[in-house]
């Protein structure tokens, strides 16, 4: 039995090594603050996530040319998801408890909030989110620099209305919770505004969805009934090139039957063929064309970086700017990077968004920005075409669900809490 | 039946019998035209109107382009054109205006008024007039008064289906008058829905009677729509329109057209069907070739198809100025650089791996990992933009309810095509006739003297040129990134086994039919029960029939 | 034959669940007793991230007893997995109570959000803790069941069978993304509180649900053992190696198979159930194709046909993955797709295969050496 013995080694061998090898990452010493970056850079949402750890590894690098944060300088831990949701959880424990990380910047994908989500708020870490969501949401723990439906849906919806007269609707969606939960705000809305039941059309495709021959003809004969109809897209990512495509093939252009879409901007257009796409619109805080001496420095900034002049900027990486920038002030402000301490200072932060206006942090841990409408234009860019006169506060749970009404976030004291009800006084769905 | 090509920036509306009208309403038409199309412009105010367009304020746009429109010179149509398209620049430090139209970096100046060639500039030196969508809206309909007179047969179609659209009594009066003189029938039959739809809801009944008798069994979606609309009640129940004579007449009218409109419905439907099946037929009949005549499980077969379409975007990067013969130019490069690949791909790895078909799909998916990391690491992960050629894009108009879009017109013609080239190589060469010797005993071929290893290598190369190619095609479809191929890989091997593994009939069968079931489903059950119930069909199919639609007969079979 | 015997034959497989008991002794020890400041504290990090680990190699040995011994080729097993995961889950839901964010004692959030007035009826009964348990056993186990007997009795076999699973688990990945199937859709079901009243979050919970991984896994490799060493599992790799004539001798081959198939799938689905409370999230991508090619990857990796290869080969990819997606985040897949083909060109048998060889060619030498001396 000799050769089995040889076995037995080298299987205790490799039993022995990766006990061992478990170790490795916990023996570095503390001499600098560590970021974590917690985006895909490989899987479907590469397309979409790289770039803003791309945008981390710019502001830190730009930050430790200041000469870092509290005397120590910044160091970023750049892990991959690779798209896949329970690795979101995994990586994030990772960052928190093995990197020891003062702040994650990271996730895409509502799911990937989610599944992040529990982890921070046990290990008691910080997430900056920097994407467009549906709301219904307020953590302790979690930072919402991206838009609240409020912050984009809404004040679109105000513009297709008012000023377009549009008076049938669409609202084509991916299935997920995202849209599902936009639709749904903007059919209460639109409903509360007048609208009938048979004026709205709402379709849910999978992700990816790549046939769009027979939706586009329904939207086609659902917008020939002589009023004027506008399709609201929440179509995400990859579905929305063969979308265009097949939109621009069956002759349905902007002037006929616009649509405004939340998922898209500089970047997915920069691989879309705009031509056909010309006066289709998209509500953002940020677009790249905004003429401010603030983002003019951006985006030089990036394209040194990136060392591509041809690089576009977009939303998200705005949200990421406003939301590291308020965390460094913040732990300035604080003086550690102690969770609980910046989580305090961070609530009224202010700090100056690239289209103009204070970008506030408030109650919600949501912020305060401009609503930006655009056309796209033929280089890919979009032109403003309406804007919201002041700038709009984030509201976690939307006042147009009955559910979520009564529902405020507010995370000073005396309440403390992301999901208080005002009518009962009291505060659910919460483990601290 | 009447084809006309139209581009899909251009309305799609329809045309109808002309009937002998009313002597009594043209020429008062005729006489309101006098009074309003006559009335004396702007001294020459053209060149000011133009220079002004600057610093006009966004509010005060419209206002300054119906000004502009009424200006009595021949450029005015050509400004609001050049204006509606965003070719309409100012030199930012001359306020010259000018026409820019891009060349490579920059942009190529024409003087707006003069004509004169200004040379190039940098985006940076110019600055567009900028228009929104009402603006264009704007912009189409004064373009289309302009040129309802004009030489060209199909501007004039575009400006009396504007004019359906927009009734003006001024567009009205224009278009009565185009009547006396109009010489192309479509463009006449055009005029004359416009005239019914105007006399529609005058207060004449027997004009009105004649006018949905005119307009009966168009299928023009205003003509629709007005119909209906004489069928509906207020909100306390009462009908809209009180003269139930007409309201029945209208019911009538309005019975044909659905029937119609049902006709065509399926008509669209089963074209729907064919182009899925189409695009299902290219994805999988590279498939069919490795997996069904060679054994080979190849998972990177969608990774095949990704690098055929980068080469689409690759050859349209190399020639900016030559996009609508690129694709002559990337389908033969696509099939040659995948079929190098997959020639290398099958020396360096499958060949070791003969006899143990689920051991190449195991090496084959750690290659589609590789293939894609590679495409990610140079390219990036972004999407890349591929152009679609003018002649792909647009549609082939049938008649006002039924429009075939060209690019998926192309990819049916182009599937059947390269289905059609499989089989003859198979059939009609030495090569074919070897790789289906090797396929049916290949220790019998190989003692008969042909080199079966190369024969491999050539039949592989094959089957990756085919997914190269198929590549090409969804280029003009879909995304290209890296992760093109992973969408498209389980619904191929679902064609291949459905149609039966090494059987081309079957896979040309297998995807039109699944293509075409899954767009009958789709409006009853929508786009993801409709896939699921394919795939379950396909589970039980299997079940019924365990080799496919068409099973592969003879020694090769068992296995 | 008793267990004892068995594993008396088996002293690799002795050796292996030496080390698995070794190795969680000492993991829990490390986490639970040792305080958090010292060096050789482990994290709870760790811990979960082994836990995994363990309810992947479960799954990996589930799939190398259909083919590895069986030559089922199931590039569907991921379903099984997914769908023990998912009853685990609701159970887990329903144990959250009116802590959600809408506070309804009875509907998870999702449903609340959809407006759904009742629980679905697939919904009832999982608040109890061994109607779960049962439900992670026969769900997946009555799939495989009603799968396998239509595919066997008709004879699908070879890459049509393996296309099959592949079209089984695609459909049900497409089905459990609608929103209206009331699981959650895309995001699935997560942020658990607490299972069987022990709070998730705590590190002791998450060390017993570990342990009891590491058990289930140590029972499973027996049971598996039991089963391939059983006049049956003879059967079953005769119907491997010849399958004609299998059942020209006389067996029902279709029982046979039909019986591992099970037998199988239940072991996914109890592996599904361990790994949702450990990663804290159970999602319709479990059920993605791409996942079950990779099960059948880690198999291949280890050494097809050997059951501790199954454990190894998932244990070392996936840990192979994780020290990649670290340290080189943008090569993973390069290194990952590597590895699958060097392992299929120059490892057939995988690593077991390899070592055996090794082993083989040194005792050869030995052999050689020892005569020599005489």
């Amino acid at each position: 039995m000799k050769p089995l013995r040889n076995l037995q080694t080298i299987i205790a061998l490799i039993a022995f090594l990766s006990l061992s090898l478990l170790y490795t990452a916990n023996l570095r010493a503390e001499d600098t603050i560590k970021v974590g970056i917690l985006h895909s850079l490989s899987g479907t949402m590469a397309i979409s996530e790289t770039t803003l750890k791309d945008t981390m590894l710019m502001l830190i690098e730009e930050q430790n040319k200041k000469g870092g944060l509290l005397g120590k300088k910044l160091e970023a831990v750049v892990v991959d998801p690779a798209s896949n949701w329970p690795l979101f959880a995994e990586k994030a424990r990772e960052l928190l408890q093995k990197q020891k990380v003062a702040a994650i910047f990271g996730c895409w994908t509502s799911v990937s909030r989610k599944s992040v989500l529990p982890v921070v708020e046990e290990l008691n870490g910080l997430l900056f989110y920097p994407v467009q969501y549906e709301g219904e949401e307020s953590s302790k723990n979690v930072f919402y620099t991206g838009a609240a439906p409020n912050q984009q849906a809404i004040p679109a919806v105000d513009y297709l209305m008012n000023d377009l007269g549009v008076k049938r609707w669409v609202l084509a969606g991916t299935d997920y919770v995202y849209p599902r939960t936009t639709n749904k705000i903007l059919e209460a809305y639109l409903k509360s505004k007048g609208v009938k039941e048979k004026d709205i059309l709402i379709n849910y495709t999978p992700f990816g969805h790549s046939d769009w021959q027979s939706i586009v003809a329904d939207i086609k004969k659902f917008g020939s009934t002589g009023k004027k109809t506008a399709v609201v897209s929440t179509i995400n990512g990859d579905a929305n090139v063969p979308f265009y495509k097949e939109l621009g093939n069956q002759g349905i252009t902007a002037d006929k039957l616009p649509v405004v879409a939340f998922s898209v901007g500089e970047e997915e257009l920069s691989g879309i063929d705009t031509k056909p796409l010309v006066g289709h619109l998209a509500a953002w805080n940020y677009f790249m064309s905004v003429d401010t001496k603030e983002n003019a420095e951006f985006i030089k900034k990036w394209h040194t970086f990136i060392k591509n002049p041809k690089r576009v900027t977009n939303d998200p990486m705005e949200a990421h700017y406003i939301g590291f920038n308020m965390w460094v002030k913040a732990v300035e402000k604080a003086g550690t990077t102690d969770t609980d301490a910046v989580a305090k200072a961070l609530v009224g932060m202010e700090y100056p968004n690239l289209t103009g206006g204070l970008a506030k942090m408030n109650k919600a841990h949501h912020l305060s920005k401009p609503v930006l409408i655009g056309e796209i234009q033929d280089d890919g860019q979009f032109q403003t075409v309406w804007q919201t006169k002041g700038l709009v506060d984030g509201d976690a749970w939307s006042d147009y669900l009955p559910e979520s009404k009564p529902i405020i976030a507010d995370w000073t004291p005396p309440i403390n809490c992301g999901n208080y009800n005002t009518k009962t006084k009291k505060c659910s769905g919460q483990k601290y | 039946m009447k084809i006309i090509m139209l581009k899909p920036s251009e309305a799609t509306k329809p045309v109808s019998l002309w009937k002998p009208w009313s002597l009594l309403t043209s020429g008062l038409w005729v006489f309101a035209l006098i009074l309003t199309g006559f009335t004396p412009a702007h001294a020459d105010g053209f060149a000011d109107e133009v220079n002004r367009l600057p610093t006009v304020p966004m509010a005060e746009m419209e206002q300054t382009i119906g000004r502009l429109a009424h200006v009595q010179n021949p450029k005015v149509a050509e400004m609001l054109q050049a204006m509606h398209d965003g070719r309409l620049f100012y030199v930012k430090a001359s306020g010259r205006m000018v026409f820019a139209d891009t060349k490579d970096d920059g942009f190529k100046l024409t003087d707006a008024l003069s004509g004169e060639a200004l040379g190039v500039a940098d985006r940076f030196e110019i600055k567009k007039i900028a228009v929104t969508n009402a603006l264009r809206t704007v912009l189409d309909r004064e373009i289309a008064l302009l040129e309802l007179n004009s030489t060209d047969v199909r501007l004039r179609m575009k400006s009396v289906k504007s004019v359906i659209q927009n009734p003006t009594p001024e567009a009205m009066a224009l278009l009565a008058k185009q009547r006396e003189i109009e010489k192309d029938g479509g463009v006449l039959e055009a005029i004359n829905v416009a005239l019914a739809l105007a006399d529609l809801s005058g207060k004449d009944k027997a004009l009105r009677g004649k006018a949905i008798r005119l307009l009966e069994g168009n299928l023009n979606q205003d003509v629709r729509n007005r119909l209906s609309a004489l069928q509906e009640k207020t909100d306390t129940g009462e009908y809209v329109e009180g003269d139930s004579e007409i309201r029945n007449l209208a019911a009538v009218a309005l019975k044909k057209i659905e029937y119609k409109l049902e006709l065509n419905h399926l008509a669209e439907t089963l074209f729907f069907g064919l182009s899925l099946g189409a695009v299902l037929v290219l994805a999988a009949i590279g498939l069919a070739i490795t997996f069904g005549v060679m054994g080979v499980i190849n998972m990177a077969h969608g990774e095949l198809m990704m690098l055929g379409a980068y080469t689409t975007y690759v050859v349209q990067l190399m020639m900016p100025n030559a996009i609508d013969y690129s694709l002559f130019v990337a389908i033969p490069a696509a099939f040659v650089i995948t079929a190098l690949v997959g020639i290398g791909i099958e020396r360096g790895i499958i060949r070791f791996l003969y006899g143990r078909p689920l051991e190449t799909l195991l090496a084959t998916f750690g290659l589609s990992l590789i293939l894609q990391q590679l495409v990610r690491s140079i390219f990036s992960p972004l999407n890349r933009s591929v152009s679609t050629p003018t002649w792909m894009s647009g549609s082939l108009e049938i008649n006002s309810a039924l429009t075939l879009t060209l690019n998926r017109f192309y990819i049916i013609l182009f599937g059947l095509l390269v289905f059609w080239g499989l089989l003859m190589v198979l059939k009609r060469t030495r090569l074919g006739l070897e790789v289906r010797a090797v396929a049916q005993n290949r220790a019998m071929a190989k003692a008969m003297g042909i080199r079966t290893d190369w024969v491999d290598a050539m039949t592989f190369g094959l089957g990756s040129g085919i997914a190269g190619v198929a590549g090409v095609a969804l280029s003009q479809l879909t995304n290209v990134g890296p992760n093109l191929g992973q969408a498209y890989i389980v619904d191929s091997f679902m064609v291949v086994v459905f149609g039966g593994v090494g059987n081309l009939w079957g896979t040309l069968v297998g995807g039109l039919t699944l293509g075409v079931a899954d767009k009958i489903l789709e409006p009853y059950a929508g786009t993801v029960l409709a896939k699921i119930l394919m795939l379950l069909f396909i589970i039980l199919f299997i079940q019924k029939r365990p080799r496919g639609l068409f099973p592969q007969k003879g020694r090769a079979a068992e296995g | 034959m008793d267990i004892a015997n068995l594993l008396a034959q088996d002293r690799v497989g002795k050796l292996f669940l030496m080390v698995l008991a070794l190795m969680a002794i000492a993991i829990s020890a490390l986490n639970l007793l040792v305080p958090d400041s010292s060096a050789m504290h482990l994290s709870t990090f760790t811990v979960t991230v082994v836990g995994k680990y363990l309810t992947y190699a479960l799954l990996a040995l589930a799939v190398d007893l259909v083919w590895g011994y069986c030559g089922i080729l199931s590039l569907g097993h991921g379903a099984f997995f997914a769908l023990g995961g998912y009853a685990m889950g609701i159970y887990m839901m329903r144990q959250i109570g009116d802590r959600g964010v809408y506070g309804n004692a009875l509907l998870p959030d999702f449903m609340v959000f959809l407006n759904w007035k009742e629980l679905p009826w697939y919904w009832q009964g999982f608040d109890q803790f061994w109607f779960a348990s049962l439900m992670v056993v026969l769900v997946p186990g009555i799939l495989a069941c009603l799968f396998g007997w239509l595919a066997f009795r008709s004879r699908v076999t070879g890459v049509y069978l393996s296309i099959i699973t592949q079209a089984l688990t695609y459909a049900l990945m497409l089905a459990f993304f609608r929103n209206e199937m009331g699981f959650g859709g895309n995001n699935g079901l997560t942020d658990f509180k607490e299972i069987l009243g022990y709070n998730l979050q705590k590190d002791g919970t998450r060390v017993t649900i570990f342990l009891l991984t590491a058990l289930l896994l140590g029972l499973g490799y027996i049971a598996s053992r039991f089963v391939v060493e059983s006049k049956m599992g003879r059967v079953v790799t005769a119907i491997r190696d010849a399958e004609s004539r299998t059942r020209f001798i006389g067996y029902k081959v279709e029982h046979f198979k039909l019986w591992v198939f099970v037998f199988s799938a239940v072991l996914a689905g109890i592996a599904g159930a361990l790994y949702v409370p450990q990663v804290g999230i159970i999602n319709p991508s479990e059920f993605s194709p791409l996942n079950s090619l990779e099960l059948v990857i880690w198999v291949a990796v280890g050494g097809r046909g050997t059951l501790y290869g199954a454990v190894l080969g998932a244990i070392l990819v996936n840990y192979a993955k994780t020290v990649f997606t670290g340290i080189l985040p943008e090569v993973w897949l390069f290194a990952l797709g590597g590895l699958f083909v060097s392992v299929t060109l120059f490892m057939p048998d995988g690593l077991v295969g390899m070592a055996r060889k090794l082993a083989s060619v040194r005792g050869l030498g030995l052999k050689l050496n020892q005569r020599s001396k005489l």
